[in-house]
């Protein structure tokens, strides 16, 4: 067993990043980011890693050096939050386009009017679509194990594609937990040697990357990365089992709790499920038969087997900790899509929380299950999204 | 090029052999056409020099040939610089397919 210790999310993820030893990263400071590559970069000066630290001047630049070091050949990280992950917008897709196995701590940040520097999780559902793995963590020790998997998956040569791994802003990433590290020998053989695909540098083949590609051929390019996407899930829960053996922490695509005979499931990703778990455990006391389920992996998204897991239940409330504004919540889109595989359809509420860090509460998490018990009742949702936790 | 379908694409579009842009004929791009009249020319290669991509071909004894017209675009540069003989111009641009 590794060595147990007291950290924050961000110091976790350092850690991480400081194991495994990229051959490049390129950061430029955002809060609350900052801190996490701030503490990588001492490891870079005081020569505990072999790292090429790029200092660039913004985060598309930051995005833009990580492409070229991994088109050159290389094991890139790189971290950011909120304004810098939108900032790198148009290279996140070039990085995923391109198959370029980055991988990124997003420390999740809402995003700016008005500006804020607190944790939601409006930066990653804007980055949905931009071809990148998502996996969302509870807690720091999640973030730190999430960190080696997303290189296994990302690395993995049937996938080759960028991943974030993302943690609440402030709420993981600044707060000091219980965090049990692995031992440097295991991570090196867990993570493995890095192999290079088609490597710039590798000058005795010469090669182009960036092509033009026009209306020949796009459209398939855009098929072939979706199905490298749909290949995610079980290279991920093959990596999961891997690192369960090593560790004997258990991941899956989604952590399902106490939802085996559970007849009312709320939905709710990161930070804010460790809290829902709580309430749960209150009400299962009290003989009310409700699970939860915290999707691990949004980006590809487990439609079928989160269909599967929920196949029972007779309401769902899905907690977004972001917003599509004149829409549902990201996720509560992700879980309907799921419900249509179902043979029977549960009743789904979408309650919007959290937004710029404002605290999720028990007695938000309480009204959510009261609402969801009359809801499993009567089968009837009379408002489909709501915001919780707001002044009204 | 062969129309692929998605399954047979290499991946992340890198293309993997050096110099297939020749593959790439980009002369249909063309509205006007640089005519060449070989006995205006005094063999200078300003057309050659000037040419913006490569379509000005010389020959081994450094004369200049025909036009490439697999990739010329006719963008009149050559036209333009061409200093002739005598004041009569050994290029001029034509419109296409008159």
């Amino acid at each position: 067993m590794g060595k147990i210790v007291a950290v924050t999310g961000n110091e976790a993820c350092a850690q991480a990043l400081k194991q495994i030893n990229p051959d490049v990263c390129a950061a430029y400071p955002i809060t609350p980011a900052t801190d996490l590559m701030q503490r990588f970069s001492s490891y870079v000066n005081d020569g505990k890693v072999d790292t090429e630290l790029v200092l660039v001047e913004s985060e598309h630049s930051a995005m833009s050096a990580c492409i070229g070091a991994a088109a050159a050949g290389g094991r890139v990280a790189t971290a950011t939050s909120s304004q810098g992950l939108a900032l790198m917008w148009e290279m996140l897709h070039i990085a995923a386009g391109t198959r370029l196995p980055i991988v990124m701590p997003l420390v999740n940040r809402a995003l700016s009017a008005p500006l804020n520097i607190h944790g939601d999780h409006s930066d990653g559902m804007g980055a949905r679509d931009t071809g990148w793995i998502q996996i969302y963590s509870e807690n720091a020790q999640e973030a730190y194990d999430n960190t080696f998997q997303a290189f296994r998956i990302a690395e993995h040569l049937d996938i080759r594609l960028p991943a974030m791994v993302c943690m609440d802003g402030f709420i993981v990433s600044h707060s000091i937990e219980r965090v049990e590290y692995i031992d440097d020998a295991d991570v090196k053989s867990f993570v493995g040697k890095f192999q290079a695909v088609n490597p710039l540098l590798d000058i005795d083949n010469p090669k182009s990357y960036g092509p033009l590609i026009l209306t020949d051929l796009y459209h398939e390019y855009k098929r072939a990365q979706h199905e490298v996407m749909t290949k995610v899930p079980n290279i991920a829960l093959e990596v999961a089992a891997d690192f369960e053996k090593m560790t004997g922490r258990k991941y899956g695509l989604f952590e399902p709790y106490r939802l085996d005979d559970a007849e009312i499931a709320i939905v709710v990703m990161s930070s804010a499920a460790g809290t829902t778990k709580d309430i749960i455990d209150n009400y299962r006391d009290k003989g009310v038969k409700i699970g939860l389920l915290k999707p691990r992996l949004f980006r590809p998204f487990p439609y079928l087997e989160i269909a599967n897991a929920l196949k029972d239940v007779k309401a769902i409330a899905v907690l977004d900790r972001a917003d599509s504004f004149g829409g549902y919540g990201p996720l509560f889109s992700e879980i309907t899509g799921a419900v249509m595989s179902m043979d029977t359809k549960p009743a789904v509420t979408n309650k919007i929380f959290g937004l710029g860090g404002r605290d999720y509460l028990p007695d938000q998490a309480e009204k959510v299950i009261d609402e969801l018990i009359k809801v499993a009742e009567t089968g009837k949702v009379e408002n489909i999204k709501e915001y919780i936790g707001v002044r009204e | 090029m062969s129309k692929k379908f998605w399954e047979e694409l290499p991946q992340g579009s890198v293309v993997l052999e050096a110099g297939s842009s020749a593959e790439f004929k980009t002369g249909g791009w063309r509205s006007m056409r640089p005519k060449w009249i070989e006995e205006n020319c005094i063999q200078c290669l300003f057309c050659w020099m000037y040419c913006p991509d490569m379509s000005v071909k010389v020959n081994a004894e450094g004369k200049r040939e025909e036009f490439d017209f697999d990739f010329c675009k006719g963008c009149g540069i050559c036209a333009l610089e061409c200093p002739g003989k005598k004041g009569n111009k050994a290029i001029v641009m034509e419109e296409e397919g008159k």
